[in-house]
């Protein structure tokens, strides 16, 4: 009975993983850039499987407004093969290391045109059941201050100033208090010492002793 | 003596209230279907009333930093003119509370000044809400009352 038991659940734990494997493909969700900057677009998978030698990245490109996506980048049996014809021809380079699931990608001297959707598509057979990630990529001229960030820092600055203005004043007070303590306290302690250590040798009395009748 | 620490009392609450309005309420330019104020900038169309955070830029946070701090130093000075009225020695000067209810005058000319420098230019039908002339009311009145603190002497 037990022996049964422990067969089908053995072989249930075998076959059902198998069903529900999919592979997860983690990207950013939006990332923001100046124009003329490099930006590193990161792509990493989770899979139950040992990453395969013949485990595959592809990048696609589908810019703001447009239905159509074209692939950018291709990484498979090992080599990576990057746009030579695209909107991204010389600006592409990969910078992932497949044995560690990563395969990202680097953008150089971005432009206003490279405002899009990229898309990363990774495949470890035989773990190819998966949805795609997507990042959107945002160029500004100037990075926009996030807002209230000013107004945090003005507020914090000019608390923080308080605060140490009324530490600095109490820790003055306390100083010069001290200072006055330890020299009214040395000025009497000489004094004291004189008069104390005359008077001890003048009434020097024995120190008094009761004979105690020993009873038992 | 008891009707002059009375006055300056609501004196200074009435400041505080003033502040609090100026600041919260939503009137610091207003137009016949726009009015926008230090946090947002609200639509009145016909659906309804849509309010989006206003923008982004360093001179409003700047504006918003400094309104907050004079509300709050305003209150501060509430609060130690209140403790110093039980603990100061006969004949004391105010002058804690006066320090305070002037730093909180200050930060709110210069907020109402930057407003005022660079908020976006006066299209026709667009002018000053109430809100903002709160705001340079109140500044005056801070100052005084934070000068009367300063030559407020307490008696028994």
């Amino acid at each position: 009975m037990l022996t049964i038991l422990a067969l089908a659940s053995i072989v249930l734990l075998g076959i059902v993983p198998q069903q529900s494997e999919a592979i997860v493909i983690y990207t950013g969700w939006e990332r923001h850039a100046l124009v003329g900057s490099d930006i590193r677009l990161s792509c990493s998978f989770f899979s139950w499987r040992w990453t395969s030698e013949d485990v595959t990245f592809s990048w696609s490109y589908r810019p703001d407004g447009a239905r159509d996506s074209i692939s950018i980048f291709h990484y498979t049996g090992g080599a990576p093969y990057v746009d030579n014809k695209g909107p991204f021809r010389d600006r592409l380079e990969f910078v992932g290391n497949p044995a560690r699931r990563d395969g990202s990608i680097l953008l150089k001297n971005l432009d206003y045109g490279d405002n899009g959707t990229f898309t990363c598509d990774a495949k470890n057979p035989p773990d190819i059941v998966g949805r795609a990630s997507s990042v959107r990529l945002l160029v500004f001229e100037k990075v926009p201050i996030q807002a209230g960030v000013i107004t945090g820092a003005i507020i914090g600055a000019v608390l923080g100033l308080l605060v140490l203005i009324v530490v600095i004043y109490y820790l003055m007070r306390f100083l010069v208090a001290r200072r006055v303590f330890n020299l009214s306290v040395s000025k009497h302690g000489r004094k004291g010492k004189g008069k104390e250590g005359s008077q001890q040798r003048q009434l020097w009395r024995p120190p008094p002793v009761t004979l105690l009748p020993l009873t038992s | 003596m008891l009707l002059i620490l009375l006055g300056v009392l609501i004196l200074h609450l009435v400041i505080l209230v003033l502040l609090l309005i100026s600041t919260s309420v939503n009137a610091w330019t207003v137009s016949s279907s726009i009015t926008t104020d230090l946090w947002y900038n609200c639509l009145t169309s016909g659906g309804g009333y849509h309010c989006k955070v206003a923008s982004n830029e360093d001179w409003i946070q700047a504006v918003q930093a400094l309104m907050v701090l004079s509300v709050l130093f305003c209150l501060l000075s509430l609060v130690f003119f209140l403790c110093q009225l039980f603990t100061l020695v006969k004949g004391g000067r105010f002058f804690f509370t006066a320090i305070f209810q002037i730093l909180a005058s200050l930060f709110v000319m210069c907020g109402a000044i930057i407003y005022t420098v660079m908020s976006p230019d006066r299209a026709v039908g667009v002018e000053f809400g109430y809100a903002y002339i709160l705001a340079w009311v109140a500044f005056p009145l801070c100052l005084v009352s934070g000068l009367i603190y300063i030559i407020l002497r307490k008696r028994e």
